[in-house]
């Protein structure tokens, strides 16, 4: 790959006129609310994400200790039934979509396009455009806690006919259906932007064997994103058409199937699995090697291993519907396909161990996390084997085995790699360090916490405890484990707590984090300053090998002259390009927002107006057009030369 | 870096600013055209899983379909994809007339398409008495052919769109009304128009060929064939040559974008006329 300048200038204004023939008005706040809503920065989009990301994971927890509190002792009166059914729909619903794919987008964000030596991602504008409508279907799933028709309540897998009218009849499920299909959107934008980012801006050098794992991780999440989220928007489609048109998908009177329902939900709903645990293998994949002092162990393995799980993630969606009676046949693949999911699954456990194996290890805070995420999936995984094998499943089904088996993927696995990630990658996003006392300290207790939490299910599972009931009689032997749980999930909030209150302290106040503090291999820990420039790279990287900043750090005489060599060549070409803000991606997602309360509601004057203010929105994007500035920094990323504007 | 103003000539079909020499425009429209498979095969998918399983009292589809109407519009559309590649071809090689030239017969291709779908639908719903509610097949039908016919007119837009912007004068100045207003004539000429000829034609179908019929339809239409009228002329007039533009050359990775997108709508009807309709006579 040919070692010359690279960036997203496309020469385009050498040409055409500078001056747009439209009056558009052009926002430039660096600073307050304004710069905020117009912002077209990968970075300050995924500080938004992993705000709003990290709000819902709080309300999410709220949901599950109402839960757990209902079912402390036998017969309690705390919540009322359909009270419960609302705690545990939102909790399901939040946590995946509010909580998880946010926050693991937030890294795409942040991270990503700074591992791969670039100064944006592919589409600035359509990235605020997922995020806003990220935003607005947040808003959509959760308005309902404020109207009298209440918050859903139909499971956060909606089976057919739960969601008809007939059963459902109040707007409780409009909220969910037309939430989830902006999140869709939302999801499928961002996921279609990173698709491209990491093909086409990878800095000079950076071949696809040498991108970091949560670069790889995060382009197979993409794809599963892109993939499988069609399947629910249809899903969803129908499901809005049954309750706003009587059409009959799932109205069996008239012959409609409601195990279509079901086989659309899981072919979208399998992917997600993936979706949410991806990414935290990936991020648990640059925060071993970089406190183990090696490099990643088996790295094309592990790349195809991700790969993998992410295509046969496709082929297991039935497991989910073993009892429904498919036939042997069906059941049988769909067992089979399933076991075979676990072999690159422990494929990429023993390369993880292989990476641990006689490194000098450094026992920092993320690195808890990650070596707790390696044990505690590898149980979720265990139990996840068990559920392969259909005869086993039909006793496990919907019984608290399972949302034992889920918990321990998805806090145990995504989860505690997640918050692992947020310490790793602290001081590079906001220059300061979390001390290492507090962080130890949160991960113990969230660590037992959650074990005391989620283990006893099993037993409870197993003596035939069913999920999803309000309550139970105290005749049934549950009580015990239903009050350690109980005591668990206590500690647990107690954990995530204290984890909160020291990031929170740490931002404010915590201690100066110098550039590359944790002497890491990859990227993202290049950037001049901590945090990182608006421009990223002051020079862009050229890539020698798959640890490039690690081969930076080893041959630091080369590495200048190749980078004075570039900077003189970017200078030579205007400097670098900065896309301007953009205040129409927002314009566009209130119109989304507007016209989602349009379809809720019925309403044909609303839903026109909210469309066509999506429209406009859009219009006026494209119409504005890619233009930008340039910037002028020295190769240290000193901004001494003025910021000249087109 | 070199600017192609330098050298004067575009590669069409390497863009040095990526990785890869895809342009990013082009990979994002394939991403998301794979995307839209997914979308269209679920749809599909569904009303083939429920053709199976038909409950009594469900319409009989080969009682329902009009094979050589349905045909006709197929070719339409199939034709439609042709002037749409000559169109891709035009702006790749700078000549903006030709380029105008096939993407207004590309949207008028499109525009026939959808009034035979409009023509279609009312034809099901009022005289084989098959609605979106009263019958599994009416559902599944009506929305997977309706998800299509919208998939088509979201494309007759953006041709539209496009079509409109490549008058954009390249000296500024230009109010963006005057965009607006050549959108909007541009939209008053296809609807008023689709209209006006679909009126005539179920006159033709109630009344039989005489002077009468089209006396008929001209009373009765008078309004919207004056309109039609007057936004073609609205059109023509906003469409008159007037120095230079801001449309060349760079801009066909934005047209080329459209026609993948257009190409990939014409591919998913051949599959749907296939499963949906022709399966029927099999």
């Amino acid at each position: 790959m040919e070692a010359t300048a690279k960036s997203h200038f496309t020469g385009k204004e050498e040409h055409a006129p500078a001056k747009p023939s439209f009056a558009f008005w052009r926002p430039t706040a660096k600073t307050g609310l304004m710069s905020w809503l117009t912002t077209v920065d990968h970075k300050k989009i995924g500080f938004l994400y992993g705000s709003f990301a990290l709000f819902f994971f709080l309300v999410g927890g709220c949901e599950a200790l109402l839960i757990r509190l209902q079912l402390i002792v036998p017969n309690n009166t705390l919540l009322t039934a359909p009270q419960y059914n609302t705690m545990f729909t939102m909790h399901g619903t939040t946590m995946i979509f509010l909580a998880v794919m946010p926050l693991g987008a937030a890294f795409f964000n942040f991270i990503m396009p700074l591992q791969i030596g670039a100064r944006d991602v592919a589409f600035p504008r359509l990235n605020a455009f997922s995020l806003w409508t990220f935003v607005a279907g947040a808003i959509i799933l959760n308005v309902g806690w404020f109207l009298p028709d209440g918050a859903p309540d139909a499971g956060w897998f909606g089976y057919a006919p739960l969601t008809s009218k007939l059963y459902n009849p109040t707007h409780a499920t409009d909220f969910w259906i037309l939430g989830l299909q902006l999140l869709g959107v939302a999801s499928i934008a961002a996921a279609l932007n990173f698709i491209v980012t990491i093909i086409n801006l990878r800095a000079p050098g950076m071949t696809m064997m040498r991108l970091p794992v949560f670069t790889w991780m995060t382009l197979i999440t993409s794809f599963l994103i892109i993939l499988s989220f069609p399947a629910i928007t249809i899903a969803l489609v129908e499901v809005m058409f049954d309750r706003q048109f009587g059409t009959n998908f799932f109205e069996v009177s008239n012959g409609g199937m409601p195990i279509l329902w079901q086989h659309l939900f899981w072919i979208f709903g399998h992917p997600e699995v993936y979706i949410l645990i991806l990414p935290a293998m990936g991020i648990v994949s640059e925060i071993l090697p970089t406190f183990a002092r090696k490099p990643l162990f088996g790295y094309p393995i592990v790349v195809f291993s991700g790969a993998s799980i992410g295509f046969l993630g496709f082929t297991v969606w039935s497991h989910h519907m073993f009892t429904t009676g498919m036939g042997t046949v069906a059941t049988a693949a769909f067992s089979l396909a399933t076991m075979t999911i676990a072999v690159p699954t422990g494929v990429k456990i023993f390369n993880w161990i292989g990476t641990l194996w006689g490194g000098h290890l450094k026992m920092r805070t993320p690195m808890m996390f990650a070596l707790g995420f390696i044990w505690m999936f590898m149980i979720g995984g265990f139990s996840g084997v068990m559920h392969s094998a259909a005869p086993a499943d039909a006793q496990q089904q919907d019984s608290y085995f399972v949302v034992a088996h889920f918990h321990y993927v998805l806090i145990g696995g995504s989860i505690f790699a997640l918050l692992g990630g947020i310490h790793y990658w602290f001081p590079l996003m906001f220059g300061r360090r979390v001390s290492e006392f507090w962080g130890k300290l949160s991960f113990w207790v969230i660590f037992i916490g959650f074990n005391v939490t989620f283990f006893p299910m099993h037993f409870l599972g197993l003596n035939g405890m069913p999920r999803r009931t309000f309550t139970y009689d105290g005749n049934m032997g549950w009580n015990v484990g239903n009050m350690i749980a109980t005591i668990g999930a206590l500690i647990l909030g107690t954990g995530i707590a204290i984890y909160f209150a020291v990031i929170i302290y740490t931002y404010l106040k915590g201690e100066k984090a110098g550039r590359d503090t944790w002497d890491a291999r990859t990227l993202e820990w290049s950037v001049p300053t901590n945090p990182p420039p608006e421009y990223n790279f002051a020079v862009i990287p050229t890539v020698h090998a798959r640890d490039a900043f690690w081969y930076e750090k080893h041959h630091q005489s080369e590495i200048e002259q190749e980078k004075a060599a570039q900077h003189q060549a970017e200078a030579a070409h205007g400097g670098i390009h900065m896309p301007f803000q953009s205040i129409y991606p927002l314009v566009a997602s209130i119109g989304a927002l507007i016209g989602a309360f349009g379809a809720i509601y019925h309403n044909l004057i609303v839903a026109l107006i909210g469309g066509s203010l999506l429209f406009i929105g859009i219009y006026l994007w494209s119409l504005e057009g890619a233009e930008g500035y340039h910037l002028h920094p020295d190769e240290d990323g000193h901004d001494d030369a003025p910021a000249p504007k087109h | 870096m070199t600017s192609h103003a330098a050298n004067g000539a575009i590669d069409h079909h390497h863009d040095h600013t990526t990785s890869t020499g895809i342009p990013n425009k082009k990979l994002l429209m394939w991403a998301f055209l794979a995307s839209d498979c997914m979308f269209f095969g679920t749809l599909i998918s569904t009303h083939l899983i429920y053709r199976l399983h038909p409950p009594p009292g469900n319409p009989v589809p080969r009682q329902i379909f009009d094979i050589p109407l349905t045909s006709f519009s197929t070719f339409i559309l199939l034709m439609s994809s042709l002037m749409m590649a000559l169109a891709v071809n035009a702006i790749q090689k700078g000549n903006l007339k030709s380029m105008r030239f096939s993407l207004l017969a590309t949207i008028v291709c499109g525009a026939i398409f959808l009034g035979c779908q409009v023509f279609e639908f009312n034809n099901f719903v009022f005289e084989k008495h098959m609605t979106i509610t009263n019958s599994i097949l009416g559902t599944t039908f009506f929305t997977l052919t309706g998800t299509h016919g919208t998939h088509v007119a979201i494309g007759v837009l953006w041709l539209g769109l496009m079509y409109v912007r490549s008058f954009k004068p390249a000296t500024g100045g230009q109010p963006w009304t005057t965009t607006l207003l050549h959108v909007v004539a541009l939209v008053a000429a296809v609807l008023l128009s689709m209209k006006v000829v679909l009126s005539v034609i179920w006159a033709l179908e109630a009344h039989g060929l005489s002077g009468a019929t089209l006396g008929g339809v001209v009373g009765a239409q008078w309004l919207a064939i004056v309109g039609t009228v007057i936004a073609i002329g609205a059109e023509r007039w906003f469409a008159r040559p007037a120095g230079p533009v801001q449309f060349d050359q760079s801009n066909a990775i934005d047209v080329e974008s459209m026609g993948l997108y257009w190409h990939f709508v014409d591919i998913v009807w051949i599959v749907i006329f296939t499963a949906v309709y022709l399966l029927e006579y099999l």
